[in-house]
């Protein structure tokens, strides 16, 4: 199995985003790796020590976008590589999909390319699906469970995680998948994993390398706003009895006129 | 087909997810803005009663694909139709409701047609020139952005509950046309197998009421595993599934559904589909009701714009007291009983 896994640079979860003139801004948090995109590397990492192979961690992004690919090295891809181009500054979900779609064509003879759910800065949910539809790949998304893999009959029988409970899907290889967090916990990076993530050489790439026009964006943000803040007091009911409290908040509750 | 606006119908084996109707109340809202009215796309096998359905809640027309390979919602047939018949009506705008399905759909018939997407929009606004401004919560909510598409087809997923669903009126009119597949099986490279139902309830993401448990719920001491759990584990387990059976009496008094937060998930106490938070279901009830719950910011990220928001923890410090209207200090084993008893008697059931 040739295997890639796309993984993207975002501000971590913990940190206060916020909007300053016009801009947004996360202050000193730090960069992470896409807690998503975790999982769509212990998949790639599980299916190679089941399969065999290499598996490859891209990334688009600046310079600094190999911070995020250290931790795919750490737990354990083979290679990385960055895509990096002035010519990529904003990329649109549809953009970064060509982008993607033609370094995985670069990468050559992949048969599973892995992707987060979704990256956690714009929620957008649709990278791995455009990838597929531009390669012409089975799209496997939101997968839970990968129940087989046949090299030989060239198919993946995968179980998605849909609103009304679990998809039981087949498709042909090559396919690209979408994890969600029901696959497992991924792996922490182990200490040797670190030390040969740390003096990894990662290759950039360019849009030029890829063979392509560099792909233009049309969706942007015109303005970015700091959200109306919540006006809420809390008011603590309090009373002499749990029952006394329990009417008092139930009336509050019936009030709001919100049943 | 001249009408410019189009909205997707998403449903499971005919059963229609709500948020497609409030999908087409997007679309009516549009009217007036670009040309026409609005055309409702329902793709499936056995389904022909949908598109009645859709005109009664508001479609002008209805394409309709009926097909044993649109049986399963699948990208590949269900795109290239989409795609192909948006190729040949040139619509203007095209609505989906953000569901598993839709964005998936959404996704790939804007590769196809090769214009951008904007996914999980909470409001529409409308320029002179016919741009749409949609607004779009970024960074789990903690940024709003008005985010434009220059493409001259606007694709773009609505996120759920953000339009109120119209009112269906069986006596109103449409056509109907009958469309057929663009790919015949051949050409697809997936096949559905079977589905592995959930447990019934009423869905997180399409709930009015709420009632959530975190890590709290499994602390009570008091409470006495029975003897033959003896590790320890599993004895807080057990301890955690007497807490949300508290929590699930009260969301069914309310006619609401159960969440949680992740550690509770990651504890096993229930399900990861019942996760609310950044890493879990963005949810806006009308009342969220958080048991046991401290209110961390990736949890908020998934319910903070819950309309009225209740607090149940023993902590007075706890975040979660920043967000919620009401709170109650205190033990949730102690408080929850007598408030599903006050709300079951005035709810009078
Ligand atoms: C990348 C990332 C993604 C994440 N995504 C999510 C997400 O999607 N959703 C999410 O929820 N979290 C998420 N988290 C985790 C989040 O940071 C918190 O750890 C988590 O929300 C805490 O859950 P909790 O409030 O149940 O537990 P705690 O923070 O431990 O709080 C338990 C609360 O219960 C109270 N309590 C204890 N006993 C009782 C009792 N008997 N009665 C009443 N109150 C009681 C305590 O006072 C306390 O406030 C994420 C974290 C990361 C790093
Ligand atoms: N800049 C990027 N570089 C590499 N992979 C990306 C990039 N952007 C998105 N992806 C992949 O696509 C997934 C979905 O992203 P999105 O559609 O933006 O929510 C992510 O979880 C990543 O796997």
């Amino acid at each position: 199995m040739n295997i890639v896994v796309c993984v993207k640079q975002v501000p971590d979860t913990a940190a206060r985003v916020v909007v300053e003139d016009g801009r947004v801004n996360w202050g000193e948090a730090e960069l992470v790796l896409n807690p998503w995109d975790e999982y769509a590397v212990e998949a790639a990492l599980r299916v190679s020590e089941e399969h065999g192979g290499p598996v490859t961690a891209i990334s688009i992004g600046g310079g600094e976008a190999k911070e995020a690919l250290k931790p795919a090295l750490a737990m354990g891809c083979s290679q990385a590589i960055l895509i990096s181009d002035p010519a990529l500054k904003t990329l649109d979900s549809l953009a970064t999909a060509k982008v993607l779609a033609a370094a995985i064509k670069k990468v050559g003879g992949v048969d599973l390319a892995f992707f987060g759910r979704q990256a956690v800065d714009a929620d957008n949910g649709v990278t791995a699906s455009q990838v597929a539809r531009i390669l012409g790949w089975s799209a496997l998304t939101l997968v839970s469970v990968i129940s087989s893999l046949d090299e030989q009959g060239r198919s993946i029988r995968v179980e998605r995680s849909i609103e009304e409970g679990r998809q039981v899907t087949e498709g042909h290889l090559p396919a690209v998948l979408s994890m969600v967090k029901d696959f497992g916990e991924p792996r922490y990076p182990s200490f040797m994993g670190i030390r040969k993530a740390s003096k990894a050489e990662i290759p950039v790439w360019t849009v030029g390398d890829l063979g392509i026009e560099p792909p233009t964006s049309t969706v942007s943000w015109s303005e970015v706003m700091n959200p109306p803040t919540r006006e809420v007091t809390c008011e603590i009911i309090t009373g002499d009895s749990l029952e006394a409290m329990a009417e008092s908040l139930a009336g509050k509750i019936i009030a709001e006129k919100v049943l | 087909m001249s009408n410019k606006i189009w909205v997707y119908i998403d449903h499971f084996q005919g059963e229609v997810l709500p948020t497609s109707w409030e999908i087409v109340g997007a679309g009516l809202e549009l009217k007036g803005k670009f040309g026409g009215g609005v055309t409702a796309l329902v793709f499936g096998q056995g389904i022909e009663n949908l598109a009645q359905t859709a005109i009664h809640h508001g479609a002008d027309e209805v394409l309709l694909a009926d097909d044993t390979s649109l049986n399963d919602f699948r990208g590949e047939p269900f795109a290239s139709l989409f795609s192909r018949l948006a190729k040949d009506a040139k619509p203007e705008v095209i609505l989906f409701p953000t569901t598993t399905r839709a964005r998936e759909l959404a996704a790939m018939v804007a590769a196809d047609l090769d214009v951008g997407v904007l996914t999980d929009v909470t409001a529409l606004d409308v320029q002179e020139d016919g741009r749409i401004v949609a607004t779009k919560p970024v960074y789990a909510g903690k940024v709003l952005s008005k985010v434009v598409s220059s493409s001259p087809i606007q694709v773009i997923t609505i996120r759920v509950r953000a339009f109120p669903k119209p009112k269906a009126d069986e006596a109103r009119g449409g056509t109907i046309t009958r469309v057929k597949p663009a790919i015949g099986e051949g050409e697809i490279t997936t096949r559905v197998v079977e589905y592995k139902k959930a447990e019934e309830g009423v869905s997180l993401v399409d709930a009015g009421v709420i009632v959530s448990g975190g890590r709290g719920v499994s602390n009570n001491p008091g409470l006495e595993p029975p003897s033959d759990i003896t590790d320890e584990r599993e004895q807080e387990i057990w301890r955690a599934r007497q807490g949300f059976k508290l929590i699930g009496d009260l969301a069914r008094v309310l006619g609401g559904a159960v969440g949680a937060s992740r550690a509770a998930v990651d504890a096993g106490y229930i399900p990861y589909s019942n996760q609310v938070g950044q890493t879990g279901k963005l949810v806006s009830p009308d009342l969220y009701i958080a048991c046991g719950i401290s209110g961390a910011i990736q949890h908020q990220a998934g319910m903070r714009n819950s309309k009225v928001i209740v607090a149940v923890n023993t902590d007075p410090e706890a975040p979660i007291f920043k967000l919620a209207r009401y709170g109650v200090v205190g033990n949730l084993f102690a408080v929850l009983p007598p408030l599903t008893e006050a709300l079951k008697k005035r709810l009078g059931k």
